[in-house]
């Protein structure tokens, strides 16, 4: 750890802070202001997709389309250009997707049905409720954890991250208008998994350092934290992106936006877990009194971890003394 | 002496390891394309006979087959190539004729010795596969106004018929029904009345328009059975009909409160398919002719047939329950309910008719393949709607009875719950619509998993790569690490007969990025430890249990998420979470125990100089 240089993190804290403050608020007023570009999972409404073997002509589908007395009708490629998006914000037709079919392969018979979706706006609603719903749950039931696990401080920090990175993905989402949809909002819960993870590592640090180094400044024993765990932040944001970035590329269309989602979280959070979570415990003014372990034993290793998994270890360590 | 496993522990790994490898194979080998052919009623039996017909229709359309097998009710044959699988239906429809359903269907290679360990391959979901996904709300709030409005017609009657001396029955907005009573000994009447043969009321006090009366209240027990009834009816209803739209893999299953979901995987033809889950079927109960005069139907399950008088003494409308019991012999019964309107008309009828055979028809509209156009080249097929009516029982009326009544001299408890069944479903059901609809094409289920694919091997390379060039050998153990989790995930999902959807791809491949932090973790450690100057086999000791507890709990707290992720998520999404989960847990195995026993082998137990890492 000597030939280390402990790199002075917590020194642009408070520019940083203001840096988080303002994306944060971009990402609000726009969320305000423009609001989500909810998918059809979300709003209802009937979506079709169809492919033709040659270069499709979004014009006449949509003249078509119109001429037929379909209104509110977006058409648009979808990937590529034989590929064609037709939504429509028409309820309580399921019928909608045949009769497009119908019509579009009077104009043109290498028209093939690709994906045809209608969503009732009462599912869409459900769905909704039930996303934000399950945001809050995890976001609750892994503050309890942290708290419980590590100390309250923690859990305070752990979630402001998290929030931190929900409201700036949510507002990338809303200020580029990409289509937010089910896969996207399986990929936010995935960055609050992603986010948390980067999060404990960080704080294990930190209640290691805290317990261990015999030093007493908070900002030195957090900026030693981070420095020893920068590294590994780096490396498993960089695997993590790698993944998503092929996934971006090769997984096609409907996969798009879960990458996009998870890649905008994996980099927000990579930075979150530096500078939010830890700035909100120098906020907090963590102390060594924090972390001291209640009674049992000095030993941080010796968590509550079950026996059945740590028994790994202490198989070891009774070969050892043999 | 440091960092060796005791051989028990090197025998487990290699044991989950192999495990592993069993019950992932059977997802390399490809299904066959094949035609599944069943009978459309149960009488219809697959045989010898029937393969060889098929055979031949093949034959003679000139279609590659092989591999012919009967499984139970259905015949499985195999094709060799996808193109024909469409040709091959048509011609085999054609030739077996309406007996049979014809559905196109994949086959499993998966050979005998892994089937015989219980190793298949994964499902695919909707995504994947190509077919349609259906989502079908019940309308409980038109459901429960019929409910209501048969109880007061009941009510009407039976107070008609007790001289209890009403103003009006009536069922208001609320959901309550409104009795209002001559004077105040009526009213005591009708509460007793009430009391004793409605007890799914709650009953209170009202005075209007001056007259004393009573107001009724189902109880939520009672709303939340009819409901569960309701929904359980359309769902056998649903079961049938699906069952007649010959698709190899049908799922009918209840979703939430008052919501059904159907998967057709396979079906393109989703106008069809709509047609034949939405049509209705009804009942008519008429006495048996006794002068020669009426009409002659055939029973459903046998040859016979008998003559109905014209006239119809109540529908399926009337019908409001109808259920499998026994008699204190133990011998099996079905006993009906009819509403008031009917119970009425029944009584009537059956007070003058004793002796008298009274026969149930079922109606159905069916839609019967007639036979195939020949569009573009393609085989198209063409369904004609007739109106199938068959007699479902044809039993003596013993004595007069009006709203409830049993059937009985059935021979066993199959055929009173199949007649049961058949009541309910040609009694009014619980209006049905369509909330929720997704037809995923064939070409695209499959560009889907060809991509998926690409994506999960691209990511893995890069990964792999990433780590060799970082960690040199500790970059192989972490990518033998790798290719084990991906290989235990794959074989939990095929144990667990999870179902494998494109989020669910997404999943695998985020799995892969993550899985390696623990390595990067402990990895981190063993760098920091040598750092620190301790020796290459106390850092690697130092290193593996030092991160030990920030693995378990990141990984613990990724796995709540992921839990939460499946509560709230539906289709797609759960996919996501699954693989998630199962990724999580096999990924702690592979990163800890199985990168340690393999540090162990490699440097364990002998002097290291220097640690390449």
């Amino acid at each position: 750890m000597s030939d280390l240089k402990v790199l002075n993190f917590m020194g642009y804290r408070k520019t940083l802070a203001v840096a988080s403050l303002v994306l944060i608020l971009v990402s609000l007023g726009s969320l305000a202001v423009r609001g989500l570009n909810f998918g059809l999972d979300f709003t209802g409404g009937a979506q079709i997709e169809v492919g033709y073997e040659e270069p499709a002509d979004v014009e006449v589908i949509r003249n078509t389309l119109n001429g037929a007395g379909y209104r509110d009708v977006v058409v648009q490629y979808f990937g590529n250009n034989t590929d064609v998006l037709i939504r429509m914000q028409e309820d309580n037709n399921p019928r909608l997707g045949d009769e497009v079919l119908a019509l579009l392969s009077e104009t043109r018979d290498d028209v093939e049905l690709r994906r045809n979706e209608f969503v009732g706006p009462q599912v869409g609603e459900e769905l909704r409720e039930n996303g934000g719903i399950g945001m809050l749950v995890a976001l609750g039931v892994v503050m309890v954890y942290i708290a419980l696990r590590f100390q309250f401080k923690f859990a305070v920090g752990a979630v402001a991250a998290l929030v931190h990175d929900v409201v700036i993905v949510l507002g990338f989402f809303s200020i580029t208008q990409m289509a937010f949809d089910l896969t996207v909002l399986a990929a936010i819960l995935a960055v609050i998994g992603y986010s948390l993870n980067d999060t404990i590592v960080v704080a294990d640090r930190i209640r290691e350092n805290f317990r261990m180094v015999r030093r007493d400044e908070t900002d030195y024993l957090i900026n030693l934290s981070l420095t020893q765990t920068l590294a590994r932040t780096l490396i498993t944001s960089l695997t993590t992106l790698l993944v998503l970035v092929a996934l971006g590329i090769f997984g096609g269309e409907l996969i798009f936006g879960f990458a996009m989602a998870l890649s905008v979280g994996v980099l927000v959070g990579t930075y979150s877990s530096v500078y939010v979570s830890a700035n909100v415990l120098m906020a907090l003014d963590l102390t060594k009194q924090d972390l001291m372990p209640p009674e049992k034993s000095d030993d941080p290793e010796e968590e509550d971890i079950p026996a059945w998994l740590t028994d790994v270890e202490d198989d070891e360590t009774s070969k050892e003394k043999s | 002496m440091l960092n060796k496993y005791p051989l028990w522990k090197y025998a487990i790994i290699l044991s989950v390891l192999v495990l592993g490898v069993l019950y992932s194979l059977p997802n390399l080998f490809p299904a066959d394309p094949a035609i599944q052919i069943q009978g459309a009623e149960a009488g219809v039996q697959m045989n010898d006979t029937t393969v060889q017909r098929t055979e031949r229709l093949l034959d003679d359309a000139n279609i590659d087959h092989f591999g012919a097998e009967i499984n139970g009710q259905s015949l499985l044959i195999r094709l060799n190539s996808n193109e024909d699988q469409l040709a091959a239906k048509a011609a085999i429809q054609r030739g077996l004729g309406g007996n049979y359903i014809v559905a196109l269907n994949l086959a499993p290679t998966t050979p005998n010795w892994l089937l015989a360990i219980g190793a298949q391959p994964m499902s695919l979901g909707l995504d994947l596969s190509g077919g349609v996904h259906f989502l079908l709300e019940v309308d409980m709030e038109r459901f429960l106004e019929s409910r209501l409005a048969s109880y007061a017609a009941n009510i009407r009657t039976t107070f008609r018929d007790e001289n209890i001396r009403y103003r009006g029955i009536d069922v208001l907005d609320d959901g309550s029904i409104q009795v209002l009573l001559a004077d105040e000994d009526f009213r005591s009447e009708a509460d007793t009345w009430l009391r004793r043969n409605l007890p799914e009321f709650q009953r209170s006090d009202v005075e209007s328009r001056g007259l004393p009366g009573l107001i009724l209240t189902l109880t939520d027990e009672r709303i939340a059975e009819l409901e569960d009834y309701a929904v359980s009816q359309n769902q056998t209803t649903l079961n049938n009909r699906v069952n007649e739209l010959g698709v190899a893999e049908p799922l009918v299953q209840r979703q939430g409160r008052n919501r059904i979901v159907v998967e057709l995987p396979g079906v393109q033809d989703t106008a069809q398919a709509k047609n034949i889950i939405g049509k209705a079927a009804n009942l008519e109960f008429r006495l048996e002719s006794r002068d020669g005069q009426g009409e002659v139907y055939p029973f459903r399950d046998s040859n016979r047939t008998a003559m109905l008088e014209t006239d119809v003494i109540v529908t399926g409308d009337n019908v409001t329950d109808a259920r499998t019991s026994y008699d204190e012999n133990g011998l099996p019964q079905v006993s009906v309910n009819l509403d008031g309107d009917g119970g009425s008309r029944m009584g009537q009828t059956t007070r003058r008719s004793i002796g008298v055979p009274m026969g149930v028809l079922f109606i159905e509209q069916k839609s019967i393949l007639e036979g195939y156009e020949e569009v573009d080249g393609e085989p198209v097929p063409i369904y004609d709607s007739v109106e199938e009516r068959e007699i479902i029982s044809l039993a003596t009326i013993r004595g007069a009875f009006s709203n409830s009544f049993v059937i009985t001299g059935l021979d066993n408890a199959q055929e009173a719950s199949d007649l049961a069944l058949l009541l309910r479903a040609g009694a009014l059901a619980a209006p049905m619509q369509f909330v929720e609809e997704r037809t995923v094409g064939p070409s695209l289920g499959a560009e889907n998993i060809r991509m998926g694919t690409q994506s999960v091997i691209i990511g893995f390379a890069l990964v792999i790569l990433f780590m060799l060039g970082f960690y040199k050998v500790f970059g192989i153990f972490a990518a033998v690490a790798l290719s084990a989790n991906l290989v235990l995930i794959v074989a939990v999902m095929s144990m667990m007969g999870a179902t494998l959807t494109l989020p669910g791809i997404a999943g695998i491949v985020l799995t892969v990025g993550m899985a390696v932090d623990a390595n990067v973790l402990i990895f981190s450690r063993i760098r920091e430890e040598i750092a620190d100057g301790r020796s290459p086999q106390a850092a690697i000791d130092g290193g593996y249990k030092s991160a030990f507890s920030t693995i378990f709990d990141a990984n613990l707290t990724t796995l709540i998420v992921a839990v939460i992720l499946f509560a709230i998520g539906t289709g797609p999404v759960k996919g996501f979470a699954i693989t998630l989960s199962v990724g999580i847990v096999t990924s702690m195995f592979t990163a800890i125990m199985l990168t340690r026993a393999l540090a162990n082998l490699t440097f364990g137990g002998r002097v290291v100089k220097k640690l390449p890492i």
